[in-house]
């Protein structure tokens, strides 16, 4: 019994849905939804990490490395604008941002 | 290698099982702790195909300091937890149908990888050659030669994010008291002592 590629593409597969069910679920709560898009994020490097392994080529942990670098600036970023709405607005609803009519 | 597969399953199923329980849970601080169990178990997992590199940068930068970041801002924002529950499955149905299609096609693509030149096969036979110089430095010789230009562009999407965060944060409120070190520092004697002549029994 070895643990090969599509184990590992399994598992990606299965966190990554899992992401995407928590951004529908949490549809009010954006931290849960930035936690949801970390998780898918990590997903996307266990798939990255695990190619590269499986083919030996050391390149796909470089591209895993840049993931990692914009997933902490996303995450700041995103808890940045987060808490300047916190502060002028009092709630985090996501429903409630819709000034912009966008 | 029973007990590498043993290993994997068990850090999988940790994995998957806190990722579901970062989605499910009522208290976003539960949440956060759970994604850092995900995070932690994610390592495991890297570790046991060999990129320790990997593994280890997920640990300090996923757990040393995103979610200790999120954690942060849970904890700093004053929420009212039972507002935020409502209508939690309202888009169960939607977003299980999206999620369902969606794995269905991931697992598709699993099992057809490389169905032309190379099969998944193919690539666990290459795996299963030990690689001559250790992860890290391989990662390394690749990383400051060939993506050299990548690896500044990733220094700056940090210092950008960083300039950012600082720039949406940072307010400045009346009323506030600070220390002005230059001005301290700048005063002379003709500015802070005044002499007062005192006529004598008179006082000040």
């Amino acid at each position: 019994m070895t643990i090969g590629l599509g184990h590992y593409l399994t598992v990606a597969a299965v966190l990554f849905t899992m992401g995407i069910l928590g951004i529908f679920l949490n549809r009010k709560n954006v931290i849960v939804i930035l936690m949801c898009v970390e998780l898918m994020l990590l997903a996307v490097n266990i798939n990255l990490v695990a190619f590269s392994v499986f083919q030996g080529n050391v390149v796909g942990q470089v591209f895993a490395l840049l993931v990692l670098t914009v997933a902490a600036a996303e995450a700041a970023i995103g808890l940045a604008i987060l808490v300047v709405y916190f502060r002028n607005r009092g709630t985090i609803e996501v429903e409630d941002i819709n000034t912009m009519k966008g | 290698m029973i007990l590498q597969a043993l290993a994997f399953y068990v850090f999988a199923a940790i994995t998957v099982a806190a990722a579901a329980m970062v989605v499910v849970s009522r208290n976003p601080v539960y949440s956060v702790l759970f994604l850092i169990l995900a995070f932690f178990n994610a390592a495991g997992l890297f570790l046991l195909i060999g990129a320790e590199f990997i593994a280890m940068i997920l640990v300090i930068v996923y757990v040393g300091a995103v979610a200790v970041l999120f954690l942060f801002v849970v904890m700093m924002l004053d929420i009212n937890l039972t507002e935020l529950r409502e209508g939690f499955l309202d888009y169960f149905p939607v977003g299980a149908l999206i999620g369902a299609v969606l794995f269905a096609e991931l697992l598709l693509g699993v099992g057809i990888i490389g169905a032309g030149s190379t099969t998944v096969a193919d690539l666990n036979a290459h795996g299963a050659q030990v690689m001559a110089i250790d992860n890290t430095r391989a990662i390394g010789r690749v990383l400051y030669t060939q993506y050299f230009y990548l690896f500044q562009v990733a220094g700056l999407v940090l210092l950008v994010a960083m300039i950012g965060a600082i720039v949406l944060t940072l307010r400045s409120r009346p009323g506030v008291r600070r220390q002005k070190a230059a001005e301290q520092i700048n005063r002379t004697k003709e500015q802070s002592i005044t002499v007062v002549k005192v006529p004598t029994r008179g006082g000040v």
